[in-house]
């Protein structure tokens, strides 16, 4: 094995092959770089191979495929493009200097000097220890992520009587899908008054499968020595506090957990990589640059992305960037150019970029709101308390991002009003 | 006859798109559609009128493979089958065993129930070295 324990060199290397990852592998390809595509799985597709839904790709083919499907679009043209794939390799360290230590039972330890570098880690899933659920640690407490892989990939069925926690789109889609290996899912609660995930789920999946919605209904203890034996649910106040008085106790021998997504940056962190709070994931500008020169991040590692099609499209353009950077060497040509901050404002969560360079042309704004607006939705942008330029959706549910692109003229409003480090506001009403 | 004059609503959500309109139909005594409101397009009307003549919906599931770099492939119904045996098939689905390699597009089961449904792999599966 001539590469094992050395140090090597790359023009790109993309850290994670899931939809951003491949798309940006592809792009920064095409555009000239040599581009190394680095997997700790043992395929391609990221998570996308265990979510056998269909749902995925009505924007970048025009069709309704499942996932598995959508990323093997992707992994056969980066086989056809003959791209250098490393599977089952683990990255372990990254640093500003752009050196990437990865391990593998092929390879060994490697340590790989790279030009630019794509963060496309995906996201994890938010587990009952993060939100504290008393009771014990039996077996049988699952999140929603684990059981897909569990059933899809591994082919195990942990689960025969079981409680969904959390009415997003994986608690919904895992309910159906145990429910068709057999198990009986006794119902979805959710701590909030109103549905979290998409309504087609709630009727294709729970509805379809007469699988009751709990809302304002929470778990406040799990029982059972070795397994899970029962939990109890409560109803919760406008506050999210359980009601006394509330309790139920159910009888199940597993807890599924849907109770959110967290950018995995933990390796973006030790390359000094800033992170945004509000997402979690790394503060960047519209050509997906981090703070680090050279390291660029996109798809899920940024924020949480509902459309797998805006993932995809957010991987090209790092793609696009990564290769760019490494072919203007540092010089003038990848300067940023005019620039203005993008700051969340009234009833938005988090805006991705928070930084457009107007100088570019094709700038996308995702927004997640904040609040549930039904019939129109206005999304104003302001500088200094005045209106910049503001365009209107048909609703805002927080389940769903509003992706837009901004249009010519948009641009030019932009740069005249605020440019020069100046801050928008981004407002939704 | 006696009850056409008489009409009855109901409610539905739209699942051509991600967007989930809420329809509300009015019908008459025949179920035959008066009015639709609440679609943003003309999937909409295309939903409706399916979903009460004949609802249709997908099941996506895994069948076991044999002999293959994984024990499972992914399986769908692109063509959508008849909502209230969605768990029969389910059921029927358990006992496939296909052998590998499997490639994207590999009907599993062909033409279930004469239905003119079929069960696709979604995913390939090579063979195990």
């Amino acid at each position: 094995m001539a590469e094992a324990n050395q140090t090597v060199s790359r023009d790109v290397v993309v850290i994670g092959a899931g939809p951003a990852g491949m798309a940006a592998a592809l792009t920064a390809h095409e555009q000239g770089a040599q581009v190394l595509l680095i997997e700790r799985d043992i395929g391609l597709g990221g998570i996308l191979p265990q979510c056998i839904h269909n749902g995925f790709g009505a924007i970048t083919f025009g069709q309704d495929l499942p996932g598995p499907e959508y990323a093997h679009r992707y992994a056969e043209r980066i086989q056809a493009e003959g791209i250098e794939v490393w599977l089952d390799t683990a990255v372990v360290d990254l640093s500003a200097d752009l050196v990437i230590h990865a391990t593998s039972p092929k390879r060994g330890y490697t340590r790989i000097q790279a030009r630019a570098i794509v963060l496309a880690m995906g996201c994890r899933e938010r587990t009952r220890a993060q939100i504290q659920i008393p009771g014990t640690r039996a077996a049988g407490i699952y999140t929603a992520g684990t059981v897909q892989r569990l059933i899809n990939i591994e082919g195990y069925m942990p689960v025969k009587r079981a409680l969904v926690l959390g009415s997003g789109d994986i608690g919904m889609i895992m309910a159906r899908r145990m429910t068709i290996e057999g198990a009986t899912v006794l119902g979805v609660a959710e701590l909030q008054p109103t549905l979290t995930g998409l309504r087609r789920n709630y009727v294709q999946c729970l509805v379809d499968y007469d699988i009751p919605l709990m809302l304002s209904t929470t778990v406040t203890a799990i029982h059972g020595r070795n397994r899970v034996e029962g939990v109890e649910t409560a109803q919760v106040d406008d506050a999210g506090k359980p009601i006394p008085g509330s309790e139920r106790a159910i009888t199940c021998d597993s807890l599924v957990l849907s109770v959110g997504l967290i950018p995995e940056n933990e390796l973006s962190q030790q390359a000094g990589v800033e992170i945004n709070p509000i997402t979690g994931g790394p503060y960047i500008d519209s050509r997906h640059a981090t703070n680090v020169p050279g390291i660029f991040a996109a798809g899920n590692v940024t924020t949480i992305f509902d459309l797998v099609d805006f993932v995809s499209q957010a991987g090209e353009r790092a793609g696009r960037s990564a290769a760019a950077y490494v072919a203007a060497n540092g010089t003038a040509a990848s300067q940023s150019g005019t620039t203005v901050k993008l700051k969340p404002g009234r009833n938005i969560r988090s805006v991705v970029p928070n930084t457009l360079c107007l100088d570019d042309e094709h700038l996308q704004v995702a927004l997640r709101p904040a609040a549930h607006l039904e019939g129109s939705a206005k999304v104003e942008f302001e500088h200094d308390g005045a209106g910049v330029l503001r365009f209107h959706e048909r609703y805002a549910r927080p389940a769903e991002m509003i992706v837009r692109e901004l249009k010519a003229k948009q641009i030019e409003q932009l740069k005249a009003a605020a440019a020069g480090d100046a801050t928008v506001e981004i407002h939704l009403s | 006859m006696s009850n056409v004059g008489q009409t009855h609503t109901r409610r539905d959500i739209c699942l051509r798109c991600p967007q989930g309109c809420e329809l509300t139909t009015v019908l008459d005594g025949s179920d035959t559609i008066l009015s639709v409101e609440g679609n943003r397009c003309k999937l909409g009307l295309e939903y409706i009128e399916q979903e009460i003549k004949d609802p249709r919906r997908v099941l996506p599931t895994s069948v076991r493979v044999r002999g293959g770099i994984r024990p499972l492939v992914p399986v769908w119904t692109p063509q959508p089958m008849p909502k209230a045996l969605l768990m029969e098939l389910a059921r029927a689905s358990r006992d496939i065993v296909v052998d590998a390699p499997v490639a994207v597009g590999d009907i599993v089961l062909q033409n279930w129930r004469d239905l003119g449904v079929d069960l696709v792999a979604s995913a390939a599966v090579p063979r195990e070295t």
